[in-house]
């Protein structure tokens, strides 16, 4: 390493000021402190730090998302053998599976990080690690038979138009991947919804299945009326069709774990959206007039991108409130208008989406109560005393 | 027995090097400096010119804002030199001594008929009057405030910090004659003590009311006290002092001289002997750490504790509140992937590095950074360290938009420096969260006198 750390520093006076290659500082300091964590130390206020930086906190969340992602690359292969009648093994699944989730990955990435490096570079900024999570989070919300060029143009939107143009991570109003996934719900709903695009191949109609539904279990239940072709087991573990990352609650739950036990996502807002969702739908039960109305209030919480999107989109700390009271509001009314615009929804039977983008945009005034509440509180303090 | 106050949140750093409860032997340095940094708002206004002769008590420089409260020598000998810094502002005053402690003698004064105004005038002629510090704003105290109550913690509870248990031991009458002394000023003083330790001496000292507190750093903080006894609200002042300089206003009054020795702890990973130390207020560092360092890479020493202490050079001066000198490696070194790796020897509140599996390890824990500045991302840190009803990532905000208003509303009078240090010390953007309330007070300050 020490001949690397050598290199670097040979090359290291190009790239600061006066410079060959001063233009490129950003994209040179970024490579440089992933490769290497600096050697700045503190020169005032506290001499030691909390091991924890932004690098260390986004690689949590990425490391947290790997279950649902393998899974999701599994489910992928199965679903597509399954629709066209084939025998196949675990690792032909496997195969299939990454060869088609790899590709959106690596242009989620692609299109994100240059963006991130160019408007780094534009405003003279260090490289923010934010992407490193959303660029993650994009792909696992998106259908598996989804060209290319969308991923790209999605991603490029959710970036420029989610984040940068308030400032960058950290400034941003809405979640960047949801509004990737929201864009493309928007300007191309024929391709985002439907029996096709959730499992791959079935787009291109390759050898189907006769009488195979590709239809999501909430698409099924609106068209058919019923969900008994999913059972909750099969919704838990996450052997239905939906975006790669969102069917196997199972995956995500482990993902909720890593998140909690180290403390980097909010297990308040994770809890009070599932319990927002739950009461809701146990509402709903007891009306029990449509089809969506009738799934068990329990299945609810499996099914479509209800979980993926409590325990890795609702927990967004930016778009997020950030009291602690305020959480847990804003992750109940995430969890309520989740499964009141998924049933009442005529257009697509998915909630989850549109209501984390909503409480995004309400987060802030939640979080003004709370302040407030807790101003007024103060002020009554001071005139007990007084 | 009053009731426990429990403090849950907050944060115990476990560093390595924590000093036994042993005396080490070291000679007495020429060299002692008052540093006009220590005192938050003071504008030094030099008395004496270089060369001249003082005495322990002489007054070296007085606070242009307000002239009567001076600073002076602590020891006999001569005012070797000015250091100044940027600007020509005044960073150190320093003093080499002559070793004959010639000291000013001041009067002894029969404490229980003394008036207000003589226990003012003759703390500030003594320079014992920085001492005191006001709440809010942690500014030297104005005498013409009368504090709703002067406040003393009695215990430490910061990182390495020094027992005063121990070092309070057989400064039983000074301490007493003190809170006499302090009782003209205010009648109503608190103490507050660590429900687990003895506190003989604080459990004894009369006129005084007792609060007992139980949890982890920052509950030896008087700032966090407070809060919970007695909350400093708009147009209400507290103020506060150590235990040391109780004793040694007790002592002023009772033998006329103002009394500059200090016991210190001398603590950190670095130090081979972490030990306590006799020394004299603004010390040379340097007779305490020769021969007393175990490590060949860079070190950085620290006057005071490792989340508010300043740093100093080898040749460097206690600070004028310090009753500990800290030693940690410096860290300023390229570390390969570091934040990819495991990290066992890694200390972090989350447990995203994995030393969460050695729950009772001691970390040698450098000045490195541990990444680079970034917005506020991450939420509900702070508060996890702050033990205090305010919500501190708000407060923080408002004092970066210089919002006064929310800044007043939001607790800015309750808070200093070391109370938010722990925020400071988990905070994954690496803000520098101690300058920026500090700022926030002095703009306070500036707007509102």
């Amino acid at each position: 390493m020490k001949a690397l750390r050598r290199f670097i520093d040979k090359i290291k006076p190009h790239f600061e000021k006066g410079g060959k290659f001063e233009k490129l500082h950003s994209t040179f300091d970024a490579f440089e402190t992933l490769l290497f964590v600096p050697n700045t130390t503190n020169k005032e206020g506290v001499h030691v730090r909390d091991a924890m930086d932004m690098k260390r906190t986004m690689a949590t969340v990425v490391l947290a998302l790997v279950p649902a992602l393998l899974f999701g690359i599994w489910n992928a292969g199965y679903q597509h053998f399954l629709a066209t009648g084939q025998e196949a093994d675990f690792w032909p699944m496997v195969g299939h599976g990454f060869l088609k989730v790899f590709p959106i990955i690596v242009v989620s990435y692609v299109t994100g990080l240059a963006i991130e490096f160019i408007f780094a570079q534009i405003r003279g900024h260090e490289v923010n690690e934010g992407f490193l999570v959303s660029g993650m989070l994009i792909p696992l919300v998106l259908p598996v038979d989804i060209p290319l060029w969308m991923v790209a143009v999605a991603t490029a939107f959710a970036v420029i138009i989610g984040k940068e143009v308030f400032g960058g991570t950290g400034m941003n109003i809405w979640n960047p991947a949801l509004l990737a996934r929201a864009f493309l719900f928007f300007a191309y709903p024929a391709y985002m919804s439907g029996d096709t695009i959730w499992i791959s191949g079935l787009t291109s109609g390759e050898g189907i299945v006769d009488g195979f539904s590709g239809a999501t279990a909430l698409g099924t239940a609106v068209t058919t009326g019923n969900i008994d072709k999913f059972s909750f087991m099969d919704s838990f573990l996450g052997i239905i069709p939906g975006s790669i990352g969102e069917t196997s609650a199972l995956a995500i739950l482990i993902g909720a774990f890593i998140l909690i036990y180290t403390g980097v996502g909010s297990w308040r807002i994770m809890l009070s959206v599932f319990a927002g969702g739950f009461l809701m739908a146990l509402g709903f039960n007891a009306i029990g007039s449509t089809p969506l109305m009738q799934i068990p209030a329990w299945h609810h919480l499996v099914l479509g991108g209800f979980a993926f999107g409590a325990v890795f989109m609702a927990t967004d700390p930016v778009s997020a409130t950030r009291t602690t009271k305020g959480k847990y509001i804003y992750g109940f009314l995430i969890g309520v208008f989740s499964i009141m615009i998924r049933v009442f929804n005529p257009a697509y039977p998915e909630g989850v989406m549109l209501a984390i983008l909503l409480m995004n945009t309400f987060a802030p005034l939640i979080d003004h109560f709370v302040v407030e509440s807790n101003i007024k509180q103060r002020l009554k303090r001071a005139s007990v005393t007084a | 027995m009053s009731e426990v106050i429990k403090i849950k949140k907050g944060l115990d750093i476990p560093l390595k090097g924590k000093a036994d409860k042993v005396f080490g032997q070291a000679q007495l340095p020429d060299l002692f400096a008052i540093k006009p940094t220590d005192f938050n708002g003071v504008v030094p206004k030099m008395v004496i010119k270089e060369g001249e002769k003082v005495k322990a008590g002489s007054v070296l420089f007085f606070d242009k804002y307000q002239p009567d409260v001076k600073f002076v020598s602590p020891v006999s000998g001569h005012l070797e030199a000015v250091i100044r810094g940027e600007r020509r502002k005044i960073l150190e005053v320093v003093v080499k001594s002559d070793g004959k402690n010639e000291t000013v003698d001041f009067g002894k004064e029969d404490i229980s008929s003394l008036e207000r105004d003589t226990v003012v005038k003759k703390m500030q002629e003594a320079g014992t009057w920085p001492y005191l510090r006001q709440r809010p704003y942690d500014v030297i105290a104005k005498p013409e405030h009368t504090p709703k109550a002067i406040y003393i913690s009695g215990f430490d509870t910061a990182p390495l910090a020094p027992d005063y248990d121990f070092i309070m031991t057989g400064k039983e009458k000074e301490f007493q004659a003190g809170i006499d002394v302090l009782k003209k000023l205010c009648e109503n003083i608190h103490i507050g003590i660590n429900d687990e330790a003895a506190s003989k001496l604080y459990l004894n000292t009369k006129g005084v009311e007792i609060h007992r507190f139980r949890g982890p750093h920052p509950a030896g903080n008087a700032g966090i006290q407070i809060h919970h006894v007695m909350p400093v609200n708009k147009g209400e002042t507290v103020w506060t002092i150590q235990p040391q300089e109780v004793a040694a206003v007790g002592k002023l009054f009772t033998t006329g001289k103002h009394d500059f020795s200090r016991t210190i702890v001398v603590a950190g990973s670095e130090i081979k002997k972490p030990a306590y130390y006799h020394t004299v207020m603004g010390a040379c560092i340097a007779p305490y750490i020769s021969n007393n360092i175990n490590s060949d890479e860079h070190v950085r020493l620290i006057s005071g504790n490792v989340l508010t202490g300043t740093q100093v050079s080898e040749e460097g001066y206690l600070g004028f509140y310090h009753s500990q000198l800290t030693a940690i490696p410096e860290g300023d070194d390229y570390e390969f992937m570091g934040w990819a790796k495991p990290g066992l020897g890694k200390y972090s509140i989350s447990r995203t590095y994995f030393s969460w599996l050695q729950p009772r390890k001691e970390y040698r824990l450098n000045a490195n950074m541990h990444g680079g500045k970034r917005p506020i991302v991450v939420s509900g840190v702070y508060e996890k360290v702050l033990p205090m009803d305010i919500l501190p990532e708000q407060l923080f905000k408002s004092i970066l938009v210089e919002d006064i208003d929310k800044m007043e509303q939001l607790g800015i009078y309750e808070l200093a420096e070391e109370d938010v240090a722990l925020c400071e010390f988990v905070c994954p953007s690496k803000m520098n969260l101690q300058k920026i309330l500090r700022n926030g007070i002095e703009l306070m300050i500036k707007e509102l006198g």
